[in-house]
C-alpha cells in the first residue's frame, strides 16, 4: 500500500472527485496562485501547497483563485451549491471564519430547513486549524466546537492521511455543508492510503486502540497524541480504548457510550478551549447517559481558556501533550473502583 | 563460523514489518529438525506457529517472549554440538551489528502488481522459480490475495505460485458481472491463459474453492490438480449471518464479531485484520461487488451452487482440507465429496489455511 502524506491525500481526493463529477469546483484565495499576474502561474497551490497542480489540470473554470474577501466567495460557494454545483471552498485558516460566518451559519446551514427540505447545499469548507505552527493567536485556533453547535452543518476532523482522503471524499459527495478541518501539523505526516477512491461514512467513530481500563475520546490531531499516551500506558499495565469520532457532527454517541460502559472511565482530549468544547460536550453526554457505568470522575485534557501564545515555549505548554494525557488517565485510575470505595 | 545458523523473524505477507514472539515451544539445548514447530509469532494480521527453517541444536534463544521485532531480526541461533560459546557470542554480535530492519517503503521482495488481462483488471502476486508445476491460489468471499500470506512463500520454494484477487475483491477491478462462480472463474481462466499457466494446481478457499472446481470443469487443460480448502458448493447450507454481517457491518467493533466466525479461537482476529476488511469495503464499488457476489451464490443460510456432480466428473486429483470447527461452511460437507482425499484438521475454523498454515501447506504439496 502506498504511503502518502496528509497533504497528498487531500490533493488526491480533490483530483479524484473532480474527475468523477464535473460539478465539483474549487474556490479560494491563492489556491492556485499567480492567477492574473504576469509571473508564475499555479505559483502557490494554497498556503501549504495542498491544491498545487489542480488549476493546470482542471482549468480556470473549475479552480477559481478568488479575491481577498471571504464574505463574498464563501457566500458565492453557498449559492453555487444551492444551484447545482458542488463547491469546495478553502478558507485558509479557520480563524478567518469571523468575516464569513453569516454565509455559513445563517445561509448554507439553513437552506435545507428553510426551503422545506427541497434545497440541498453540497458545499465543503476546507480550513486549517490548530496550534504548534508558531503562527500565534489569530492563525492557530480550533473553533470546531462553534460549527458543531449549529444544526445543518457537518464537521469532519481527519486524524491522519487515510482518514483525510476518505472523509474529504465523503464530504464532497455529501449533500449538506461540511466544515472540513485540516490540522497544520499533520500535512507532512504519512500513512497508507489506497490509490482508489474511497469514502469513510460520517458519524462512525474509529476505535484505534482497544483496552480495558479507560476510554480516551480524542479529536483530530489529538487522536495521534492520545494513541502515543495509550501505548506508553500499556507498558505500565494500563490499557486504553482510544476513540476517534471522526466527525463531531454527526457524532457517534453509540460507540462512545458503549466503550465507556466497558471501561468505566473517561478521559476526553480536545485541543480547543475548555468551555463549550467537544471535551465538555462528551463529558456531558457520558454523565447524562452512562453515569452508572462510571467508576471515577471524568477527566478533560484541553488547551487553557486563553489565546494561543506566540512564545514557542508557551505554545508547546499550551497544547495537550502525551504527558498530560497520561497524567489524566492515571488520575482516573487512581480513583479506583466504586466497589473499593464502598 | 561453520555450523552456526540463524533463525530469524519470518515475513508472512506483504504488509508484515514486525512480529511479536508470543511463546517458545523449545528451550536452549533442545534438538530441533527443520519443519518442527518451535514458537508462536503474532503479526498484525493473525497469530501463527513458526516452524524451524533449519535442523540442529538450539544453542541460544535471543528473542524473549513478548518481544516485538522487525522481520529478519535474530530470534535464536542453532549450532552443531560442541560449538564454542564464544563463537556463538561473536556470531550474534556480528549479526546484530549488521542487521538492518526493513523500511516500510523499502523494496523487500516480490510485490503485488495490477495487470490487464483480456476482459479483466487483476491484482496478483507471483513468487517462486520459473519452473515446476505452477500453483494458483484463489481466495474466498470478501478476502484477497493477502489471505495466503502464510502459505505462498512456503509453497513457492520450488515452483511458481500465483495468488490473485478475484473480480470485486482486493485490488482487482470491481466489475463482477453477475457475480456467479462462472463469472468469477472466467477471470481466473483469462489470467491463467494470459500468464501461460497450463496444467496448474489450483488451490481455492471457500468460494474460491467453488471457482477452482468451475475452472477445472470448464477448462480441464489448465488444471492438473485441485486443493479445495473449506470449499463452497458442496453442501446445502452456509452461515448467512457471516455473509450478511460481513457486508452490512461498517463499525470495527461490530465487524469483529462477524470475522470471529472465521476462526476457532477469536483471539486470532486482530484489530488490523478488521481494519483491513473495513478499508476494502470503503473502496468505490467494493460493497456493490460483494452484494452481487453474495446474491448470486448464497440466499440466507442456503448455498445456490451444488458442485458435487461436477467433482465426480473431474479427472484431476482432488484434495480437500477442512477445519473441524468451521462455523461458516460445515466440515460435514466433505462427506459427500466422492473420490477426494480429505484432510480434517481438528480444532481449526474456516480460515484453516491461516490458522494452521504449515499443515495446510503440507497437504497442498503432499
Amino acid at each position: 500500500m502506498p504511503m502518502k502524506s496528509y497533504r497528498e491525500a487531500i490533493n488526491e481526493a480533490l483530483v479524484q472527485e473532480m474527475e468523477r463529477d464535473e460539478r465539483v469546483i474549487l474556490m479560494g484565495e491563492d489556491i492556485s496562485g499567480g492567477t492574473g499576474g504576469n509571473g508564475d502561474q499555479d505559483a502557490w497551490g494554497g498556503p501549504l501547497g495542498v491544491t498545487k497542480g489542480l488549476r493546470p489540470k482542471f482549468g480556470p473554470d473549475r479552480v477559481l483563485d478568488t479575491h481577498l474577501a471571504e464574505i463574498s466567495f464563501v457566500g458565492a460557494a453557498a449559492g453555487a451549491a444551492a444551484t447545482g454545483l458542488r463547491p469546495v471552498v478553502e478558507l485558509m485558516f479557520v480563524d478567518f471564519m469571523g468575516v464569513c460566518f453569516d454565509q455559513i451559519f445563517n445561509q448554507a446551514a439553513k437552506f435545507r430547513y428553510m426551503f422545506g427540505g427541497k434545497a440541498v447545499t453540497p458545499m465543503v469548507v476546507r480550513m486549517m486549524y490548530g496550534a504548534g505552527f508558531r503562527a500565534a493567536s489569530q492563525h492557530s485556533q480550533c473553533l470546531y466546537p462553534m460549527f458543531t453547535h449549529i444544526p445543518g452543518l457537518k464537521v469532519a476532523l481527519p486524524s491522519n492521511a487515510y482518514e483525510a482522503k476518505g472523509l474529504l471524499t465523503q464530504a464532497i459527495r455529501d449533500d449538506d455543508p461540511v466544515m472540513f478541518f485540516e490540522h497544520k501539523m499533520l500535512y507532512d505526516e504519512t500513512a497508507e492510503v489506497p490509490d482508489e477512491p474511497y469514502a469513510i461514512p460520517f458519524g462512525e467513530a474509529n476505535v484505534t486502540r482497544e483496552g480495558d481500563d479507560v476510554t480516551v475520546v480524542a479529536f483530530g490531531r489529538m487522536v495521534n497524541i492520545a494513541g502515543q499516551a495509550a501505548d506508553s500506558l500499556a507498558k505500565a499495565g494500563i490499557t486504553c480504548t482510544v476513540v476517534d469520532p471522526r466527525t463531531t457532527s454527526p457524532l457517534d454517541t453509540e460507540t462512545i457510550l458503549e466503550t465507556v460502559e466497558e471501561t468505566g472511565r473517561l478521559v476526553v482530549v480536545d485541543e480547543a478551549h475548555p468551555r463549550c468544547s467537544m471535551a465538555s460536550d462528551i463529558a456531558g453526554l457520558v454523565a447524562e447517559n452512562a453515569f452508572g457505568a462510571l467508576k471515577a470522575p471524568i477527566r478533560l485534557v484541553t488547551a487553557p481558556h486563553a489565546p494561543v501564545p506566540f512564545s514557542p515555549a508557551l505554545e508547546d505548554a499550551y497544547i495537550p501533550s502525551v504527558g498530560k494525557i497520561e497524567d489524566a488517565v492515571r488520575d482516573a485510575m487512581g480513583h479506583g473502583s466504586r466497589e473499593a470505595a464502598e | 563460523m561453520s555450523g552456526i545458523e540463524a533463525i530469524t523473524m519470518p515475513k508472512w505477507g506483504l504488509a508484515m514489518l514486525e512480529g511479536t514472539v508470543t511463546g517458545w515451544d523449545v528451550a536452549e539445548g533442545d534438538e530441533v529438525s527443520a519443519g518442527q514447530e518451535i514458537m508462536e509469532i503474532e503479526t498484525s494480521k493473525i497469530a501463527n506457529v513458526y516452524e524451524s527453517p533449519v535442523s540442529g541444536v538450539i544453542n541460544r534463544i535471543v528473542a524473549t517472549e513478548g518481544e516485538t521485532l522487525p522481520v529478519g531480526a535474530l530470534l535464536a541461533v542453532v549450532a552443531g554440538a560442541g560449538t564454542e560459546s564464544s563463537a556463538v557470542d561473536a556470531y550474534i554480535a556480528d549479526f546484530q551489528e549488521n542487521f538492518v530492519p526493513p523500511e516500510p517503503d523499502g523494496d523487500d521482495g516480490p510485490a503485488a502488481q495490477t495487470i490487464e488481462v483480456p476482459g479483466f483488471t487483476i491484482r496478483r502476486l507471483a513468487m517462486g522459480p520459473g519452473t515446476g508445476t505452477p500453483i494458483v491460489l484463489i481466495h474466498g468471499f470478501g478476502a484477497d490475495l493477502e489471505s495466503w500470506a502464510f502459505n505462498q512463500a512456503d509453497l513457492a520454494a520450488e515452483r511458481p505460485v500465483h495468488a490473485i484477487d478475484l473480480p470485486g475483491h482486493g485490488g482487482s477491478g470491481k466489475d463482477v458481472g453477475d457475480g456467479s462462480v462462472s463469472a468469477l472463474s472466467a477471470a481466473v481462466v483469462a489470467y491463467m491463459r494470459h500468464e501461460g499457466l497450463p496444467d496448474a494446481h489450483l488451490v481455492g478457499h471457500s468460494l474460491g474453492g467453488a471457482v477452482a472446481v468451475e475452472v477445472a470443469r470448464g477448462e480441464p487443460d489448465l488444471v492438473s490438480a485441485l486443493t479445495l480448502v473449506a470449499p463452497a458448493g458442496f453442501g446445502p447450507d452456509i452461515a448467512g449471518d457471516f455473509i450478511d454481517g460481513f457486508i452490512s457491518q461498517s463499525r470495527a467493533r461490530r465487524l469483529r464479531g462477524v470475522l470471529e466466525m472465521l476462526v476457532s479461537d477469536p483471539g486470532l482476529v486482530t484489530t488490523d485484520m478488521v481494519e483491513g476488511v473495513l478499508r476494502f469495503k470503503r473502496l468505490d464499488g467494493a460493497l456493490d461487488a460483494l452484494k452481487a457476489v453474495a446474491a448470486a451464490n448464497f440466499e440466507g443460510n442456503a448455498q445456490r451452487n451444488d458442485l458435487r456432480d461436477h467433482l465426480s466428473g473431474l479427472s484431476q486429483p482432488v484434495r480437500v482440507v477442512w477445519g473441524s470447527e468451521d462455523r461458516v461452511l460445515s466440515a460435514s460437507h466433505a462427506d459427500g465429496m466422492e473420490g477426494a482425499r480429505i484432510t480434517l484438521l481438528e480444532g481449526a475454523g474456516h480460515i484453516v489455511h491461516m490458522e494452521r498454515a504449515a499443515e495446510v501447506n503440507r497437504t497442498i504439496l503432499g
